[in-house]
């Protein structure tokens, strides 16, 4: 059962990302282009996207729980550090450069296209190199 | 690239990116973060853990053919980019997000959507450095 209802959600954030423009990066990048061709489409992404997340987790959060799981697993740490500005950072950078974002690039798989399969070749090495870092850091810090 | 402003189908795709992100908090009580799904399928703590997971993932790569059943149209995909910009973008994605614990739909609508200050100020800070990268990109380097 949660996995038909995870297959059919992906499904709708798929359809979602892929109506809404999110995975052309052409159109991501003239989003951010406003000194080029601008194209405000984003902002009706994120609007949207905003205010019905903000009114459906009021709605569910008035439930003790959610309906296949035991609680809501929603993250607690509040802590605004280096790790989370400078990553941010080189995340917007690598997002400016090739104009996929993850959640764009991942539906975009479907579509076949090989450079959907680079780039997303690409975060997952990021993605590990982060991880070995952040271990050999965590190293340096237990042997300090 | 010149692109079509479109409205009404990017607020109905925000619509349903919503829509995705409260169902998963109303079924599964997780947050709907394309990193936090990509980085749980490559490391996972668990066999259910990984199992929902590609579930949501396998459901997402199936979503370009099923606007093809309904519309009859594959979505547009248009790379404006090198090669080597695709893949060393990728790369800095990849490790920015790990580090950052989240990105445009982790931050950005979920935690945005909780009024976290945490994913407030990634957001935020990631916006601003996609738009100095892109300006930078096109109009001081000229790629």
């Amino acid at each position: 059962m949660r996995l038909i209802f995870s297959y059919l959600i992906g499904l709708v954030f798929g359809t979602g990302i892929a109506l809404s423009g999110m995975a052309n990066p052409a159109k991501v990048l003239n989003f951010f282009d406003i000194a080029g061709n601008w194209d405000p489409s984003l902002i009706f992404v994120m609007g949207g996207a905003l205010v019905t997340t903000f009114i459906g987790y009021r709605l569910v959060f008035g439930r003790a729980a959610p309906v296949l799981a035991d609680t809501f697993q929603v993250p607690v740490n509040r802590t605004i550090d280096a790790r989370l500005l400078g990553g941010s950072v080189v995340f917007g950078v690598g997002w400016g450069i090739a104009g996929f974002c993850p959640g764009g690039a991942l539906p975009a798989l479907g579509t076949g296209r090989w450079e959907v399969y680079a780039f997303t070749a690409a975060v997952i090495a990021g993605i590990f190199i982060a991880k070995f870092l952040q271990t050999q850091g965590g190293a340096r810090r237990v042997t300090a | 690239m010149e692109t079509v402003f479109t409205p009404w189908a990017s607020l109905g795709g925000g619509v349903l990116i919503g829509l995705a992100a409260t169902l998963l908090m109303l079924f599964l009580g997780r947050i709907m973060g394309a990193t936090g799904i990509l980085a749980g399928l490559l490391v996972p703590s668990s066999g259910s853990e990984f199992a929902w997971r590609a579930a949501v993932l396998l459901g997402m790569v199936s979503s370009p053919l099923a606007l093809l059943a309904i519309t009859g149209e594959v979505p547009t995909v248009q790379v404006p980019v090198s090669t080597p910009m695709l893949i060393g973008g990728g790369l800095l994605v990849g490790i920015g997000v790990t580090f950052s614990s989240g990105c445009t739909s982790g931050h950005g609508v979920c935690g945005m959507a909780r009024l976290s200050t945490r994913s407030i100020a990634a957001t935020l800070t990631f916006m601003i450095a996609t738009f100095a990268t892109v300006y930078v990109v096109r109009h001081v380097i000229g790629a």
